[in-house]
């Protein structure tokens, strides 16, 4: 599956990560190294096979419903990049 | 040529858990921003999720409620997006392999008719925080406080073809999970949403037009009036020839309009996979059987016996099951009272006026219904007139006291003494020579009509507090006697 | 002092050979004066240590002491410490202060054991040279200008140049394994689930897990001990009992059933190790082990499986470094989505982009199938594979790289050359299978390291099998020049 400038661009929008102009080329070669390389799997047939999301063949632990969460709002803001009046704050965003 | 709509509804109930789907934080509504997000709800890098028992338990009340399928392996998925109340990127939900698989439920239409509308399915999920736009002049505020309270997005056919049954199954919706007690149903909390997804096309045609999702509506009658509003706009835009994109609006409820969601105008690619921090949920047949076994009375059931147990009128009947709370108020004032139908009558129409004057739930109401039952009680014994017992409603709503106090201080009681209701009859007869002499001249059969202006001055004369029914009884035989 | 184990330094602090504060010191001394050849630290908390240091002292006066108190190590940065910045390696948190501590952390903190500081890491654990670094390469302490591999390359130098005891690692590819192979030391992969991956920076959850990197087998148990056991706040975390991995590392190996996959054996690898290995495994024929060979048909294909699991697992598990809540934000942002990208172009390095591209691009609708869920098929057949021979053989044992420790700069243009340094390693991580790499020689002056794997929570078996060895050849205790 051959990757275009196009693709890298619009992957890294997916991503949300900026990709100077010049670099994409650099990222094209890359992807399309690591994609070649992935293709490899392609060639088994894996009919019938289960996918492995998990190695141990677990099931999910439930929690009780218990607060054991107090306010640690002072705490866990001391590292936000900007916060006023508790809230976290981003470029203002239109819905 | 003819439109028909179809409709399908995705409500996001969120479930009455004490803490958050993924984390002991408390899921409470009202507290000051952030300080209900802990390090895993803020996704602090190295947080892990570990899943509520309890959220699981009301997602599988719900499927049993509706008698739907239950997936006994059931599996979190990522749902990749960028948003500044998503905090770690993506929601974790269940696409794949939903806890609640097919079912469906009927609906009851104004025409007498019902309708079976399906469930697609019900899926566990993660809601999001809130991002407030207004606070400050160029920044968004980010709560995320609600980031991380459990939801079940239950999922739809699009089965309906109206906004009248849209609303229906919405109702219906909110009746069963208030009812089994998983989500408090308070829509202006955002704890009750839901996403309209609306087509139209030519009737008879089989293929489904491209559709719009108006999303995160909050109360029964928007839903009604965006599906009104938004069925209409499509058909004009396709009867003038042009097509409708597939997209997400918002409901401005002030303009009563719907419009393109901007954040979501470009196709989405949510990159969906099985969330490597959780396992898969497993469930075993003797733990949806112990669920159902501890299941509450269901609206449908509830309705039933309301209008054989109290022989309420079905409508009543409908009204008063489909919401539990109410319920239970009712069947309290109807017990206390033995009078079913005035128990009804004033939940209905007195209590369910001033509710919503004040944008209250039943639940939060002042008048408590032990309250209403002893002022309904004071209406039986002829204590006061209907008219009085809505003054000393009010008074109770108004914190004044109980009913027998308010009716002692204000002096609402009736008089019941006929001696002195026949004098105030007497003298407000010999007060009104012109009436009573029209009275005299009409026509026997035009004369019931013509009593009318003598309640009134006899109730006023009485300052309201003769029993109207006393009055009645005496008031004719002595104006018919003058007729002689 | 500096060449000690952990066993002998606990021995001597019962003893009263030395305090906690004493050795702590030393080490902090050391540290300052030779880091700067290594950069194997990114922060060192003096402080901290000292403080933990004087109250393990009172701990040993009181005579509470356990094994680990008072002894002072090195904790990988990818593990959240209270207080402390937790970078991972990136300039996305490089301002970054834990306000938590990881499980593994508060285990060790329990444990009276005393933190020197949190050791360099490729960005994100993302990495097999530790190059990867915001904070720049590390130095294989083996030669000065070789990698010491990846990703907990700071962990194994700082242990390797005597600068710690013994240190944390985690492993999602071998990034425990690898480092210990370049760098002559001990460490263990323990079995998916062993050891809470609560306050561990994620990488690829599925994929990743703590270890410890140690001098000999015995200081990994001893480590493995503190670290291992269930915890209610990781749902994959294993709900079983933690044996006392110390307790058979002296168990005769004779009977001792150990597999030889062939195509661990490969062109790939470089000869000398080749002959290494081998030698390992005639030695341990001396201890008592029969040999059959095996085979593990899908290794090959474990590199494109993991290059896709693991970066998909990472596109997601790293958009929360969003410059929201913490982290780096770039400067005045025009709009919400500029601030997004421009806070991920400025925070993430060019390989940690790479595999966020690449696992978004896997995800991404039209392509799940042709390349995540083929690739989860993929590891359900590379499972398989273990799944049988472990039923006919203990252990399975192979080398842990195909080549020693390389040249700083030799791998970087191309991505997928150096992802073939994983070959060895990345199929346990799909499996979820504990591996150790243990010292078993030297090519051209470098160490080379021999793999043990074996079943699921078969840690014990593993150390056991590793410490025998130990106590048989003398390759562990190498050091490297000039220490």
């Amino acid at each position: 599956m051959a990757l275009d400038r196009q693709d890298v661009e619009k992957i890294a929008h997916l991503a949300r990560i900026n990709i100077d102009k010049k670099d994409i080329n650099e990222y094209l070669g890359n992807l399309t190294s690591i994609l070649d390389l992935v293709d490899q799997m392609q060639r088994v047939d894996t009919q019938n096979v289960e996918p492995l999301s998990h190695p141990l063949d677990a099931i999910q632990r439930l929690r009780a419903d218990d607060i054991t969460e107090s306010n640690q709002r002072e705490q866990l803001q001391q590292v936000a990049p900007a916060v006023e009046e508790g809230l976290f704050l981003v470029p203002k965003v239109i819905d | 040529m003819e439109w028909e709509a179809v409709i399908g509804l995705e409500i996001h109930a969120q479930l009455a858990t004490t803490t958050k789907i993924f984390s002991g934080a408390s899921t409470a509504f009202g507290a000051e921003a952030n300080t209900q997000a802990c390090a895993v709800d803020l996704a602090l890098p190295g947080t892990l999720p570990v899943f509520n028992t309890k959220a699981l338990e009301m997602a599988v009340m719900f499927g049993t409620a509706i008698d739907a399928e239950i997936n006994k392996t059931s599996v979190f998925d990522r749902k990749n997006y960028f948003y500044p109340d998503s905090p770690k990127g993506y929601q974790t939900s269940q696409l794949f392999y939903p806890i609640v698989g097919t079912g469906s439920l009927e609906i009851e239409l104004s025409d007498g008719n019902s309708k079976l509308i399906g469930v697609t399915r019900a899926h566990l999920e993660e809601d999001a925080g809130k991002s407030l736009h207004e606070k400050f002049p160029s920044m968004t505020g980010i709560d995320l406080n609600r980031a991380g309270t459990p939801l079940l997005e239950i999922v739809s056919d699009p089965d309906m073809s109206s906004a009248e049954e849209a609303v229906a199954y919405a109702k219906k919706i909110h009746s069963i999970v208030t009812s089994i007690g998983i989500c408090d149903g308070n829509m202006a909390e955002g704890s009750f949403r839901v996403d309209c997804n609306v087509s139209v096309r030519h009737k008879g045609e089989q293929k489904l037009g491209n559709r719009t999702e108006t999303k995160n509506i909050n109360s029964f009658r928007f839903i009604e009036k965006a599906i009104k509003g938004e069925i209409i706009r499509q058909i004009e835009i396709l009867e003038d020839g042009g097509s409708i994109p597939q997209e997400t609006r918002l409901y401005d409820a002030e303009k009563d309009q719907t419009r393109t969601m901007r954040s979501k105008e470009e196709a989405n690619d949510y990159r969906y996979f099985p969330c490597p921090d959780l396992l898969p949920i497993v469930i075993e047949d003797d733990y949806i059987d112990a669920i159902r076994s501890k299941l509450p009375e269901l609206p449908d059931a509830k309705r039933q016996r309301f209008s054989e147990q109290y022989n309420l009128a079905a409508k009543d009947a409908a009204v008063i099951s489909g919401n539990r709370a109410q319920a239970d108020y009712f069947e309290i004032v109807a017990t206390s009272t033995k009078d079913a139908k005035l128990a009804a009558n004033w939940l209905l129409g007195e209590m369910a006026k001033t509710l919503n004057q004040n944008d209250l739930q039943i639940d939060q109401s002042p008048v408590d219904a032990q309250a209403l039952a002893a002022l309904l009680l004071r209406i039986k014994d002829n204590s006061i007139s209907v008219n009085a017992a809505r003054q000393v409603f009010e008074a109770m709503w108004n914190g004044e006291g109980s009913a027998d106090q308010i009716i002692s201080d204000k002096g609402l009681k009736q008089v019941t003494d006929t001696g002195a209701i026949e004098k105030i009859v007497r003298e407000v007869i010999a007060n009104s020579d012109k009436q009573v002499q029209q009275y005299i001249a009409a026509e026997p059969d035009k004369r019931g009509k013509m009593l009318g202006y003598f309640m009134g001055q006899i109730m006023k004369a009485s300052k309201g507090k003769a029993n109207p029914g006393q009055v009645q009884g005496l008031l004719k035989p002595i104006l018919d006697s003058l007729c002689n | 002092m500096f060449s000690k184990t952990i066993a002998q330094l606990a021995r001597g602090l019962k003893d009263g050979e030395f305090s906690s504060c004493e050795i702590t010191e030393n080490y902090l001394d050391r540290i300052s004066a030779q880091d700067n050849k290594y950069n194997s630290y990114i922060t060192v908390t003096p402080e901290l240590a000292m403080q933990q240091a004087k109250a393990a002292d009172a701990v040993i006066g009181a005579g509470n002491a356990g094994i680990m108190t008072g002894i002072p190590i090195a904790h990988k940065d990818i593990f959240c410490s209270k207080g402390t910045r937790t970078s991972a390696g990136s300039k996305m948190l490089d301002n970054f202060i834990a306000p938590y501590d990881a499980t593994l952390i508060e285990k060790f903190n329990a444990a009276n054991s005393v933190s020197l500081g949190k050791t360099n890491m490729d960005e994100f654990a993302m990495g097999s040279s530790n190059e990867n670094s915001y904070y720049g390469p590390v130095i294989n302490p083996w030669g000065e200008n070789r990698v010491p591999g990846g990703s907990s390359g700071g962990s194994a130098a700082a242990v390797a140049a005597q600068l710690a005891p013994a240190a944390t690692g985690t492993d999602t590819g071998g990034s425990i394994r690898q480092p210990c192979a370049l760098t002559n030391l001990s460490g263990i992969k323990p079995t998916y689930g062993r050891v809470s991956r609560f306050g561990m920076i994620a990488f690829a959850s599925s994929l990743d897990q703590a270890g410890p990197i140690a001098k000999t087998a015995e200081d990994a148990a001893i480590l493995l001990n503190v670290m291992a056991g269930f915890d209610p706040k990781d749902s994959t975390s294993a709900d079983k009992p933690v044996s006392d991995y110390t307790a058979s590392l002296n168990q005769p190996l004779a009977g001792l059933k150990i597999g030889l996959p062939k195509e661990f054996f490969s062109d790939d690898l470089n000869p000398l190790m080749a002959e290494q290995v081998q030698a390992a495994v005639k030695e341990y024929q001396a201890l008592g082990a029969q040999i059959k060979e095996i085979s593990l048909p899908n290794t090959a294909l474990s590199i494109p499986a993991y290059y896709i699991i693991a970066p998909a697992e990472a596109s997601s598990n790293l958009s929360r470094f969003d410059g929201v809540r913490y982290g780096h934000r770039c400067d005045a942002p025009l709009d919400l989505e500029d601030m997004y990208k421009r806070t991920r172009q400025e925070g993430f390095g060019p390989e940690v982009k790479r595999r966020i591209l690449v696992g978004t691009y896997a995800l991404s609708e039209g392509f799940y199938d042709a390349y995540y869920k083929k690739a989860q098929q993929i590891r359900r057949l590379i499972q398989q594979d273990y799944i049988n021979a472990l039923k006919e053989v203990d252990v399975i044992m192979g080398p842990t790289t195909p080549q020693p420790a390389f040249k700083i700069g030799a791998k970087t243009s191309d991505p997928v050359e150096m992802y073939m340094e994983d070959i060895y390693t990345l199929s346990l991580n799909l499996a979820g299978l504990p591996g150790m790499s243990i010292p078993c020689g030297m090519v051209d002056g470098l160490p080379v390291g021999l793999q043990i794997i074996g079943n699921y929570f078969a840690e014990e078996r593993l150390l056991n099998v590793a410490h025998m060895f130990q106590q048989a050849t003398d390759w562990h205790k190498n050091t490297a020049p000039g220490l």
